[in-house]
Parts: C-alpha cells; sequence; structure tokens
C-alpha cells in the first residue's frame, strides 16, 4: 500500500494576520495619486478657508472725533472668559472677616422694546414696566470695582427666585418665587477670608445655607454692598426666520431695609458708584443711582453680572475652521471610494480572495480611511487655527478666549469629525455600492442639516434644534468653544455657535451613526456576491 | 472593377441642404440615444420620483413646524413650502452626474462616441434630456410642495388675512418662486452635466457639484463683515439660485430673484462649457 501525501507548497505560510491586511490597505490608498492629492487640496482648502473668513470679517469701532480703532474685548472675568460686568453698585470697604445682612421688599423695572435711545432724549421716556427675568437686586461682596473681578453675591432675580452667584459662571438656587411687601426675602453674605457664604430666609431668623464660594486671593480690604442690575429685554420667538433679536435696555429697582453690618467696615459710610464699560448695552449712569431714606435704600441699575455671550462681542474661535466643511465633502468623496473603486475596478475578487473574512477587510478599510483622514485633519486644523486667529486680531477682531484643553477638543475633534465621516462613508459606500448615491447621503446626512439649521430664516427653530440633534451633524457641537450658560437669557442657536447637545454627546451621534452604518454594511458585504 | 462605382458614389461630397438635414437627423437620434440610456436604467426613474416626494416631504414638514404664536413673524409662506428643493436638487444632481460618469465607469462613453461623433452634439443632448427630466421632477415637485404649503399653513394661520402673502399661483410673485424653482432645478442639473463632463469620476463629480452648493453659504455664514457676506451671497450658486424663491422682504435681498437664477445659470453654462471642452479635447 503506498501512502498517499497531500501536497505541500515548500514555501512558508505568508502572515494572515490583521497587520497584513492594514498594510494591504494601507498600500491601496497610498498608491492611488487622486486619493492622496484629494487629500492635500483637502488640507489646503481648510486653510485657504480659514484664511478667506479671517480676512473678511473686519471689526472696527469709531467713536465721534476719535480715529477708528479695533473692536474692544470685553473684560475677563476670574475665569479666563469674556463677562459683562455692569451694574449699580452702593458699597463701602470690608475687611477679611464679616457679614452683610439685608430685607429685600421689592423689585421692579422698566424696559425698551425699540433698542437704543436717541441722544439727548430722556432714556426712560417710553420705557414699559416690567422685571426681566434676570433682572437682579441683591448683596455682593468684591475684590474691587474693576470690570471682571471676582465676587460672590445674593440676589432676588425677576422670575428664577433667590440666587447665589459668584465669578461669573457660578449659580446656585435659594428660595424659589417673587419678591414683594407682603413676601420679603431675607438675603446674607459672611465673608471669612476668602470663603464667602451665602444665606437667605423668609422671616430674618431661619436661616438657610445657600452656598458657599471661594474667592482665591480677594483682598483684605474688599468692596461689599447692595447692587442692582438688568441685562437687556431681549424677544426669542421660536417663529421663522427670527434669527434677529429685537429688544432694548432694561433697568432693574430693588429695595432694601433691614441692612445690618457685622465685622470689620472701616469707612462706616455707602458709596455709590456706577459700574459700566463703553460697550456695555446699558442705560447711562445719568439713570442709575440710589437713595436713602431712614434705613431704607431703593437702588436702580442696569447692565448685567454674568457670563458674556459669543454672538455679540468678537469671534469665538471656531469660526477659523469654517473650512472644515471643505475637508469633510473631500473625506466623505475618498472614503466612499476607498469602497466602490474596489467594486469598480474588481479589485474586490482578488481582496476578498486573499482574505475571505470579509468583515477583517471592511474593518481594516475603516482603520486606514480613519487615520489618514484624521492626520490630514489635524494638520489641517493645527495650521488653520494659529493662521486664522492672527488675520482675525489683525483685523480688530477680539477672539474669545478658551481654555487650552477647550482648543485641544476643538482642533482634535475637528480631526475626529474627519475622520468618523469617512468611515461613515467608506460603510455606506458598502451598503450601496454607488459613488454618487453614497457621497450624496453622507452629505446630505452631514453638511445639509448643519447649513439648514445655521441659515436663519430657513426652518423653524424647533426644527433647527431637532436637526443638530439627532442627524450626524450633532457632530459640529464638538467645534463650540463657549458654553451656553442657563443664567443668561440669549438666543442660544446653532447659528450663533451653540448647539443642543454637549460636545462629546454630539460628537458620539455621528459615531453611532457611523457604528450603524458598518454593521448594517456587514451583512450585505457577507451575503452579496462580489 | 465592380467596386468601383459604388466606391465613387461613396465618396461624392453632399449638398449643403443635406448636410443640414444629416445634422438635424445626427441631433434626433442623439437625443434619441440619450433618452432611452435615462429610460431604461432603473436608477434615474427611482431617483427623480424620490427628488419629487423628498422634495414636497420637506416642504411639507418645513411648512407644518411653522408656529407664530404671537403673530407678526416674517413668514415667506412661498420659500418656506419650498424648502425641499435644498434636499432634491441633490437627489437631481446625482443624475445629471451619473450621466454623464456612468458612462465612464461602465466604458459604455466609448460606444456612445463611436456612434456620435461630434462630441458638443453628444454633451447637448445630454444637456436636454437630463435638463427636460430635472424640469419635469421639478414640476410635479414644486406643484405638491406648494399645495401641501398652502393647506399647511393656512392651518397655522399663515393667511392672507393674517398679512401673509397668498400661496397661490395666481399671485405673481409666488408664481415667479415656484416656475423659478421647476428652472432652478434644471440649472442644477446642468451643473452636475458640467462638472462631470470635465471630471469623469461619480464620486468626486457629486462630491464637487455639493461642495459647490453647500459650502458657500457655510463660509458666508463665518465671514463677519456684511459687504464680504453679500459678496459670497452673490457668487454662490445655491444662495443666489435661491432668491428665486423669495416672495416678501425683496429689497433685504444682495440681488433681485432673477438676477440670482441668473448667478446659478452662469455658473452652470461655465460648468458646461468646461465639461464640453474637457469632452473634446480628452481622448476618451
Amino acid at each position: 500500500m503506498s501512502v498517499i501525501t497531500p501536497y505541500r507548497s515548500p514555501l512558508a505560510a505568508g502572515r494572515d494576520g490583521f497587520g497584513s491586511l492594514l498594510r494591504a490597505e494601507w498600500t491601496k490608498f497610498r498608491t492611488v495619486r487622486g486619493w492622496v492629492i484629494g487629500l492635500l487640496v483637502a488640507v489646503l482648502l481648510v486653510i485657504g478657508i480659514g484664511v478667506l473668513t479671517g480676512s473678511g470679517s473686519q471689526c472696527s469701532m469709531q467713536a465721534p472725533g476719535r480715529p477708528v480703532q479695533a473692536c474692544p474685548a470685553p473684560p475677563t472675568g476670574p475665569g479666563g472668559q469674556w463677562v459683562t460686568d455692569a451694574f449699580y453698585f452702593v458699597r463701602q470697604p470690608l475687611g477679611s472677616d464679616g457679614s452683610l445682612t439685608v430685607r429685600v421688599t421689592s423689585l421692579t423695572g422698566l424696559y425698551s422694546t425699540q433698542g437704543g435711545m436717541a441722544a439727548g432724549q430722556n432714556p426712560l421716556a417710553g420705557m414699559t414696566p416690567g422685571v426681566q427675568p434676570w433682572s437682579k437686586a441683591g448683596i455682593i461682596i468684591t475684590a474691587s470695582t474693576r470690570q471682571g473681578s471676582a465676587y460672590a453675591a445674593m440676589m432676588v432675580t425677576g422670575s428664577h427666585g433667590v440666587r447665589m452667584q459668584w465669578d461669573f459662571t457660578g449659580d446656585v438656587a435659594g428660595m424659589a418665587g417673587k419678591v414683594s411687601a407682603a413676601s420679603p426675602r431675607w438675603l446674607r453674605l459672611t465673608r471669612a477670608g476668602d470663603a464667602i457664604r451665602g444665606y437667605d430666609s423668609a422671616d430674618g431668623v431661619h436661616w438657610t445655607l445657600v452656598g458657599t464660594a471661594t474667592l482665591a486671593g480677594l483682598p483684605r480690604v474688599a468692596q461689599a454692598g447692595m447692587f442692582a442690575a438688568s441685562p437687556g429685554y431681549t424677544v426669542t420667538s421660536n417663529g421663522l426666520g427670527t434669527a434677529s433679536a429685537k429688544g432694548g435696555p432694561a433697568l432693574a429697582t430693588g429695595v432694601f431695609d433691614q441692612v445690618s453690618r457685622q465685622g470689620s467696615w472701616p469707612a462706616g459710610r455707602w458709596a455709590g458708584q456706577d459700574i459700566q464699560g463703553a460697550a456695555d448695552n446699558a442705560l447711562p449712569a445719568s439713570v442709575q443711582g440710589f437713595a436713602q431714606a431712614g434705613g431704607r435704600f431703593t437702588v436702580s441699575g442696569s447692565g448685567d453680572i454674568a457670563p458674556a455671550g459669543s454672538s455679540d462681542t468678537g469671534q469665538p474661535v471656531e469660526h477659523t475652521l469654517a473650512g472644515a466643511f471643505a475637508g469633510l465633502i473631500a473625506a466623505v468623496v475618498i472614503g466612499v471610494m476607498f469602497m466602490t473603486a474596489e467594486y469598480r475596478r474588481g479589485l474586490i475578487r482578488t481582496t476578498f480572495a486573499a482574505s475571505p473574512r470579509r468583515g477583517r477587510v471592511l474593518a481594516a478599510k475603516a482603520v486606514v480611511i480613519a487615520a489618514v483622514t484624521f492626520v490630514a485633519g489635524l494638520v489641517a486644523a493645527v495650521i488653520a487655527v494659529p493662521v486664522g486667529e492672527h488675520l482675525l486680531r489683525a483685523n480688530g477682531n477680539p477672539i474669545d478666549p478658551v481654555s487650552a484643553l477647550t482648543l485641544v477638543r476643538i482642533v482634535a475633534g475637528t480631526a475626529a469629525l474627519l475622520a468618523v465621516a469617512g468611515v461613515l462613508a467608506l460603510a455606506v459606500g458598502t451598503l450601496l455600492r454607488r459613488s454618487a448615491a453614497a457621497v450624496t447621503a453622507v452629505i446630505a446626512g452631514v453638511v445639509l442639516p448643519y447649513l439648514l439649521a445655521i441659515v436663519p430664516g430657513v426652518l423653524p427653530s424647533g426644527a433647527e434644534q431637532w436637526l443638530v440633534r439627532v442627524t450626524p451633524a450633532a457632530a459640529f457641537a464638538i467645534q463650540q468653544s463657549i458654553p451656553a450658560y442657563p443664567q443668561v437669557t440669549a438666543a442660544y442657536t446653532p447659528g450663533d455657535g451653540y448647539f443642543p447637545l454637549a460636545p462629546w454627546a454630539g460628537f458620539a451621534v455621528l459615531c453611532g451613526w457611523a457604528a450603524l452604518a458598518l454593521a448594517l454594511a456587514m451583512f450585505p458585504l457577507r451575503r452579496r456576491d462580489v | 472593377m465592380t467596386a468601383v462605382p459604388e466606391a465613387r458614389e461613396m465618396s461624392t461630397v453632399p449638398a449643403r441642404g443635406d448636410a443640414a438635414a444629416a445634422w438635424r437627423a445626427g441631433a434626433g437620434d442623439a437625443l434619441h440615444a440619450e433618452w432611452t440610456k435615462l429610460r431604461t436604467v432603473a436608477g434615474p426613474g427611482w431617483l427623480l420620483l424620490a427628488a419629487a416626494a423628498l422634495t414636497a416631504g420637506v416642504g411639507a414638514a418645513a411648512a407644518n413646524g411653522v408656529t407664530c404664536p404671537g403673530g407678526g413673524c416674517q413668514v415667506d409662506p412661498a420659500k418656506v413650502s419650498l424648502t425641499g428643493i435644498y434636499l432634491g436638487q441633490a437627489i437631481v444632481a446625482i443624475v445629471a452626474v451619473t450621466a454623464v460618469s456612468g458612462e465612464y465607469s461602465t466604458g459604455m462613453i466609448k460606444l456612445t462616441l463611436t456612434a456620435t461623433p461630434r462630441r458638443w452634439l453628444v454633451l447637448a443632448a445630454k444637456a436636454a434630456v437630463a435638463g427636460a427630466a430635472a424640469l419635469a421632477t421639478g414640476a410635479v415637485a414644486v406643484l405638491a410642495s406648494v399645495l401641501a404649503g398652502g393647506v399647511l399653513l393656512s392651518r397655522h394661520g399663515i393667511t392672507p388675512a393674517h398679512g401673509y402673502q397668498a400661496l397661490s399661483l395666481g399671485n405673481g410673485s409666488v408664481l415667479r418662486a415656484a416656475a423659478g424653482s421647476v428652472l432652478y432645478l434644471a440649472l442644477i442639473a446642468l451643473l452636475g452635466l458640467g462638472v462631470a463632463a470635465a471630471i469623469r469620476d461619480s464620486a468626486v463629480s457629486i462630491g464637487v457639484v455639493l461642495g459647490l452648493l453647500y459650502l458657500f453659504p457655510v463660509i458666508a455664514a463665518f465671514v463677519g463683515d456684511p459687504a464680504w457676506k453679500r459678496h459670497l451671497d452673490q457668487i454662490s450658486p445655491m444662495t443666489a439660485g435661491m432668491y428665486v424663491q423669495a416672495t416678501t422682504d425683496l429689497r433685504s435681498l444682495p440681488l433681485a430673484p432673477r438676477q440670482g437664477l441668473g448667478v446659478l445659470a452662469a455658473w452652470a453654462a461655465g460648468a458646461l462649457l468646461l465639461g464640453g471642452a474637457a469632452l473634446c479635447l480628452r481622448d476618451a
């Protein structure tokens, strides 16, 4: 009997790990000249559009009789962010330990629906009585009277009850309900070194601790006292095309009594001061002020003590990355072609013959396309942001300050956005196998919802919010540099750069779409003939 | 020797009248061929149907989403009802792009150019057929959008009784908006055709077309200077072309509605010229 020995190739078996697959896919990408050139063109487009938006954004101001100058930047708060800091302050110095207690019996207001007033006219003429939701009156301890100083305050508000706020971003709710003579609000701030505690009470006997703020570096002699301020009247109707907010400045008047001081108060008498900068949209100092009659103080002020929004001040840093859309379109086109070109040229047969596990091929392609688009996006963003910032500053635009970590998130997030969009495109290309339809589906899914959401007057605002919440366009939230604050009434719309989802949550929506498309693409990839 | 008379006959130069007739016959044949190609492939028919349905659907959704509880909102009923064109144009662009790039990917173009060696004629026939298909799709989509918008908007109180523009084709400016939107879709088809003839690849062509359409408004939104923004809007094929839909507050537009459509027409003509030149100069 002869023994039949099966044929064995004398050659060593080739490696068949994921690494070789990756290498194969990388070789396919690298050696198609059009794709590499396309990626380079995309990088240049991102930078070029950044240069275009930077050059096309001039900002200048001219006061009467003075030369044209760059737009001034708003004051910067202790946290490094831009702030609005305008109010009427009835103050006196406070030593390192002490407390101030007041009873607030009334908060009233006046507001203009007609925008600013004409010169020489009584600013209060024609104003409507009424408080704004965030009109505020209360007591404050602040490092100095300079705008943007560290502070902690207890206040009654138009429709958000008693609040303790500090350093512009801190905000804690106290007692609910509106203040009136029948239901007054007692407020107390105590200072012990750098720590400020805020208390409220309905009767001046039973006190509740609302919050504690630590103001690092509060000077030994701070300023403390009563204040009143009211942000302007704004209409943000949810109709169509109401991107331009109407409104005008407003005045808040608080009535205080039962004012008592404990601890070190070196001066012993009250002085009034209007805290305001040139760019604040507040009423003139002439209509603000305070009156003292017996133990009763009436304080009227205009302005706000709050973080500044991006729309009315300067340029947010993500405006330098407008070109990311061009990069996105390029990433989508390349992502789709990375798969459809194999089908068109018949290379897919060789690919699957060499690596019969098709899911791994798709995974390798996804890794390669994600890596190359991420690197291209990163290079583009790293160049576009400083170049764009330089041009914006040169054209007189103040740029909203952001922390280094936020900047990293915006730059790396933009690159990651391109990478995940490329993977989504690859998956949709695998599903549809038709280049034009796949490219259109992805671009219509990512860019079009964003476009409809930011261009004013196209969609109702409810639909805008919904579009940037559920479609892949939600991922553009990763570029948002300035957070929306609940204690500020503003038009927080996608058109103004505010997204309904948090940055990473928005990005996760795109990742979810990409994962879903990849999973869906697996079925036909396995089942269909090549 | 018997073949000589025949050869002589074939070499005779035809009279001028015959040349014109031959040209007409060639044009008719080319048109017929392009129409057959469009008709007998399943894709374009379904895509155009989807374009019409999505255009009307998105328009109806936008009209249904209009809420103006306080009244006094600046609502342009025609523009709202025709919001769907933003999406519909992308699908019309696919049909136009694949009419050219599809031939390159299958190799059909060699046969087409062998049958009709006058390449300008091929492009003209494609433009005529794709433009006509877009016009027909657009007419259906716009009519459905206007009808749906009229019903839904009046349900939300956006009626002439409340001071809004009447949404009826009898109204001159609404008719201009509707007819302009149909023309807009046809011009998008021509733009796509021209770009695809110049680029030949489906994915890159559609990427370029959608980039041209969608990038300008995004960039304009990020540019701070009002003068720059205005210029960008004036040269943007989509933004300017869409001005034809405006029926209220025309003075605030950077261009008159008809001029806006003219800008898109200029882009389409430019793309067709570029594509035609590439088609004539390059090897198939």
